[in-house]
């Protein structure tokens, strides 16, 4: 039954949805795609999707399913590990148009998952929600299937973290453009992120000495190991790995720019020669 | 931004005055996932296409698609290509093929195939630019995207493909001005922002916090011998041209000396009242020596150069950490004394 399932969502995913939302039709109040990437014990890992025109009538649903296919195909040559897993759509609720759809995946993969982004934004939130299909009904008697809800993670690789992280500060800003940022400037900003991390334990010793919080033994064991793990080092030894590193790192540097320079003279002295 | 997608048409420009690049989220994070996949997968670069459009003088990309391998002999390229596109199509994406992008390792991306492409590419699509992802410096937590053209030089230079040196003189090119670095900007639309935040509540806090790494060793390291193995190969081409400078000088001196044991004799002739000999043709003798072509020598430079730069902005962060950690260690002794 696979109710333990767990959905771990890669963020291109639900950029690419809200894309293909904005570039819905424009008689179209939704829209669906497919669902690409791995399943492995009960866990499903969601790295890619693409969307497929439909068409939603009253009583039928039409959904390009060649379309599907083709694209399907595209894909599998450039990555050969992503396979169907599921469909997604935009909206807030499950209708019973999809149930009809949902059949039609079942039909391309084991135990599809469906995934709702809720663009519509009812609640003031924009949901994310996935369903597993699941049979119910008495034994004997009419027999229906029930769409039930599994935990939905977000997960991602190391450099997509860097992606979104570089991408929400579009959020924030007033002119919605960002450049991808100097890296001293990067320093700067992540040190002040640590220092305000460090602000608010801080403030949470001061509070349970004081009285005013509960300590709570997970935290004060956590606290404990973070104290521990600095290392201890001498005055000395740390002026000398200091002083070494630096040492390095500026050698490093004149290096560099001594080859620089070079560079700069080789060119020149080529383009001098006249034979 | 939806508003000018269909309509907008675009002009032919001879002046290509692409000002900025403004890519949309979901192509950075696009090219992000496929380059990582290619890097854990086997370690070729990653190359694929950008959708989008021109408005006035900014070029505006907003999807991307992955290139399958080029060994996959099944479907052509161009093949695969158009029935992407057309399938993009379908869907209301862009479909004006406006450029294309490429991972690289520490940015390291000058190569002949590359220019060869963009050559192509920038002749028959008049803005289009290619933009290098660089894997290495995203996985230590800074996203690196840069957009370059080729320069009008260098269009000119290859469309001569004459890689001497008086041509290069000629044209006024150096390994610098091979390519034009245009600027680019995130944007993201508002439904991308609500996401967004909504993402943010729910990814680790944890993870990217990576580059306050003090450990310089293993990068640097790895840069070094690249550089090395650069720098080597720019002495074997420095090594050849001087070779064949030498030989020029040697064969100038031999065509001296031949010239004036001709004038020599014939003097000895005409005194002797015989007809002098016959003038011969110095090339047919001294066959001119082929000048070795300058793109490889050229193509080296540039790649060393921005190894070095890479290298000097590495270490000039690395210090910025250091200080940090200087000036808490004088904060804990500072109050560890009293």
């Amino acid at each position: 039954m696979a109710l333990s399932t767990t959905v771990k969502v890669h963020p291109v995913v639900l950029f690419q949805i809200v894309d293909a939302y904005e570039r819905r039709n424009a008689d179209a109040h939704r829209v669906i795609g497919t669902l690409l990437g791995t399943v492995d014990k009960g866990v499903v890992d969601v790295t890619n999707c693409f969307c497929v025109p439909h068409k939603e009538y009253e009583d039928q649903v039409e959904a390009e399913l060649n379309y599907a296919m083709d694209l399907y195909d595209l894909n599998r040559r450039v990555n050969t590990q992503e396979a169907i897993v599921g469909w997604w759509a935009t909206g807030n609720e499950v209708t019973s148009h999809s149930s009809v759809i949902h059949e039609y995946y079942a039909r391309e993969c084991n135990n599809p998952i469906h995934l709702t982004l809720d663009t519509t934004l009812q609640g003031t939130r924009m949901g994310i929600r996935a369903y597993v299909n699941v049979p119910i009904g008495v034994p004997g008697g009419k027999s229906g299937c029930m769409f039930t809800p599994v935990n939905v993670e977000i997960t991602c690789y190391e450099p997509e973290v860097v992606g979104v992280q570089l991408c929400q500060k579009t959020v924030t800003l007033s002119k919605k453009t960002v450049e991808p940022m100097l890296d001293l400037a990067q320093v700067a900003e992540a040190s002040q992120k640590l220092t305000s991390l460090l602000d608010s334990v801080l403030a949470y010793v001061e509070d349970v000495l004081a009285g005013r919080t509960q300590p709570d033994n997970a935290v004060g064991r956590a606290l404990l190991d973070m104290v521990n793990s600095v290392p201890k080092m001498t005055p000395e030894e740390f002026e000398n790995m200091f002083n070494s590193n630096i040492k390095d790192l500026l050698m490093v540097i004149t290096l560099s720019q001594l080859v620089k320079t070079q560079l700069q003279l080789n060119e020149k002295l080529t383009l001098l020669t006249t034979l | 931004m939806a508003s000018g997608r269909g309509s907008t048409r675009r002009l032919p420009e001879n002046d290509s005055s692409i000002a900025y690049v403004q890519m949309d989220g979901l192509a950075v994070m696009k090219m992000v996932k496929h380059s990582h996949e290619e890097s854990t997968g086997n370690m070729e670069v990653a190359q694929g296409a950008l959708l989008g459009l021109v408005v006035e003088n900014c070029l505006e990309i907003t999807n991307c698609f992955p290139f399958p391998k080029p060994n996959d002999e099944s479907m052509d390229e161009e093949e695969y290509q158009l029935a992407m596109m057309r399938r993009l199509r379908r869907v209301n994406v862009d479909h004006f093929h406006v450029g294309w992008y490429q991972s690289a390792d520490v940015g390291n991306f000058l190569s002949l195939p590359l220019l060869e492409s963009q050559y192509h590419y920038q002749t028959s699509i008049e803005e289009s630019v290619v933009v290098i992802y660089d894997t290495q410096k995203t996985a230590r937590g800074f996203l690196t995207v840069k957009a370059y053209r080729l320069t009008p030089q260098a269009i000119q230079m290859y469309k001569d493909n004459e890689f001497t040196p008086e041509a290069l003189r000629n044209l006024k090119i150096g390994y610098e001005s091979l390519f034009l670095e245009v600027p680019i900007v995130i944007k993201n639309s508002h439904l991308t922002n609500i996401m967004l935040s909504e993402l943010a509540d729910m990814i680790p806090e944890e993870d990217g916090s990576k580059f306050l790494d003090l450990g310089t060793a293993s990068v640097l390291e790895g840069q070094l011998r690249c550089l090395m193995d650069r720098v080597d190969e720019l002495n074997q081409e420095a090594i050849k041209f001087n070779r064949y400078q030498q030989q020029v000088i040697r064969q100038q001196q031999d065509k001296h000396r031949f010239l004036q044991k001709r004038s020599q004799e014939n003097a000895a002739r005409q005194a002797k009242d015989e007809p002098p000999l016959p003038e011969e043709d110095l090339n047919k003798l001294f066959r001119p020596i082929p000048v070795p072509q300058r793109l490889n020598p050229m193509i080296v430079s540039g790649q060393i150069n921005t190894y070095s730069q890479h290298i000097s902005q590495f270490c000039s962060q690395s210090l910025a950490k250091l200080y940090i950690t200087q000036a808490l260690q004088t904060a804990k002794e500072g109050k560890a004394a009293p």
